[in-house]
């Protein structure tokens, strides 16, 4: 279980916020236009308005900030990658370190930030919708969204309704995993030691049941499904609809002025 | 309410693996009725209950539920609707990631308006009496509970049959009281008729008929008092008769005069001390 503890981005903190109330399809649109914006922002007042952006939704969701700057660890690594490539690769300007026949010059300074920035906002934001948006509520603004594409065959409900069961069924096969892990180290088996090769090897004995029981498990519950009447997306109704709030308009001329003050700041 | 006419099935069809399943079975399941089906592992009593909602079609012979036949494709969706089903493992049969969307999902493939499949949902979660936990995530409830959501997922459809196939088998006694406490409720309460499938005879007392199947074939039809008199029969089937009435037929063999069908403690305690 510790390992889905170390993983923030994805999960899921019930609240009552504003942030939270929004309808899921508007904050889908909306990060998706927030992570375009930022990759044409050229300039570091461009990047300060993001940042007071970023940060008022932030104080709007009431979220625990530890928890969501805990949710960067994983990217980290990139960001300092990113840094570092851009540093030395990135020529033009004027040189402003030389280490033998390496140097940084100026244009690569200010590439390897903004792009380390945008990398940062990007991954903030999109953990803003996972934390506020239940599950449920993600595939269903999905759905929705995925339905124009119905036309050139894109399975929208299908594609919805896998998720669904995934995110249903995860905690299942953690669980069962745990206890075939348990079961073979009873036996003898061994996952700790070794390595890279071996340890893989050992995963052998967890894998193969695990697939097997996650194959019975689907063919189980595809014949409940079809005993309660399930045929597809057709003449299916929902009981939680979504519907458009006074504060979906709110939210909506927000963005639109944030897109403005991004657009002003590019001048 | 269902009728089983000369039905037949086998899984593997033709060639020499071909091993019937099903052999002319006849049936019939009264409006209202609680019927138990109880026999061993590979007695054919699921794919008999899989039969009972068009799940599986007879080779030969036909299952009228409401007189459609259940091999007639337009009436698939209305007989599924009709006659409810909840299987053994708790886990397999919930979809959703959470208990009241999981209610709704019957419901919502039927298409009915977002305010009635509401309604139903609450509904159907009190009659099991979850409706404290309706935004639990499922895979923290515990077995008993777990079955209970599975059953008010199929009530909520408003089913006159529920078909339950050995509900309790991988429940612990606790879970096992829950599930048929509920089922013999919603039998007597809302006059759903139930077909209970179950290979424990301690959880058949309560049925007001009990059918034993056997290799594919009905072996034995009757009240639980007259199925469970056939100690003999049922110990050369594989099948348990409860303690009490076991501890009866013994009794009687060593020479005690009592009746061979004592199916609770409190009878053979009067009995005994008549």
């Amino acid at each position: 279980m510790s390992l889905i503890k170390s993983i923030t981005i994805g999960q899921y903190l019930p609240g009552k916020s504003p942030l939270h109330r929004l309808d899921p399809r508007l904050k889908i649109i909306a990060l998706i236009i927030y992570i375009i914006a930022i990759f044409f922002i050229r300039t570091f007042t461009g990047f300060g308005v993001a940042f007071i952006f970023t940060g008022f939704l932030l104080l709007l969701a009431k979220l625990p900030l530890g928890y969501v700057i805990r949710g960067l660890k994983p990217v980290l690594f990139l960001v300092v990658f990113t840094v570092i490539l851009h540093f030395f690769m990135t020529k033009g300007g004027e040189v402003l370190v030389r280490l033998g026949p390496l140097t940084v010059e100026s244009a690569g300074v200010r590439l390897g930030i903004f792009m380390s920035l945008r990398l940062l906002f990007l991954v903030v934001n999109t953990s803003l919708l996972t934390l506020t948006t239940s599950p449920i509520a993600l595939t269903d603004g999905i759905e929705y969204l995925l339905k124009p594409f119905r036309r050139v065959g894109l399975p929208a409900h299908e594609i919805a309704m896998m998720m669904t069961i995934a995110l249903r069924f995860i905690p299942t096969l953690m669980e069962e995993s745990q206890k075939i892990m348990k079961a073979q180290m009873a036996r003898g088996a061994d996952f700790e030691t070794g390595g890279v090769i071996r340890r893989a090897r050992s995963m052998a004995p967890l894998l193969v049941p695990l697939f097997i029981s996650a194959f019975r498990r689907a063919d189980d519950l595809a014949v409940a499904m079809e005993a309660r009447c399930y045929r597809g997306g057709e003449h299916r109704t929902r009981m939680k609809e979504m519907a458009v709030t006074p504060l979906d308009y709110y939210a909506l001329a927000v963005v639109a002025a944030f897109l403005l003050l991004i657009a002003l700041a590019r001048i | 309410m269902i009728v089983v006419q000369d039905v037949s099935f086998a899984y593997e069809k033709g060639g020499e693996g071909e091993q019937k399943a099903l052999e002319e079975i006849n049936l019939k399941v009264a409006r209202g009725e609680y019927m138990a089906i109880i026999g061993h592992n590979g007695s054919g009593k699921s794919t008999l209950a899989k039969h009972f909602n068009a799940l599986l079609t007879p080779a030969a012979g036909r299952v009228l539920v409401d007189g459609m036949c259940t091999r007639d494709k337009d009436h698939l969706y209305q007989i599924r609707q009709r006659v409810g089903m909840v299987f053994q493992n708790p886990d397999n049969q919930i979809v959703a990631t959470t208990v009241e969307e999981d209610v709704a999902f019957g419901p919502e493939n039927l298409g009915l308006p977002p305010r009635e499949i509401r309604e139903r949902v609450e509904e159907a979660l009190e009659l099991v009496r979850m409706a404290d936990m309706r935004r639990h995530a499922p895979h923290l409830l515990s077995g008993g509970q777990k079955q209970r959501v599975a059953i008010a997922g199929v009530i909520a459809m408003r089913p006159r049959c529920l078909v339950l196939d050995e509900p309790t088998a991988m429940l612990d006694p606790r879970g096992r009281e829950e599930v048929l406490q509920t089922v013999g409720r919603l039998n007597r309460e809302e006059g759903i008729t139930v077909i209970y499938i179950t290979h424990f005879m301690e959880e058949v007392r309560r049925a007001d008929s009990l059918t034993v199947m056997d290799r594919g074939r009905i072996v034995l039809k009757g009240t639980p008092r007259r199925v469970f008199s056939q100690g003999d029969l049922l110990q050369s089937l594989g099948l348990e008769v409860p303690p009490v009435t076991e501890l009866a037929r013994r009794l009687k063999m060593r020479g005690l005069d009592i009746a061979p069908d004592i199916l609770e403690v409190d009878e053979l305690v009067g009995m005994l001390c008549s």
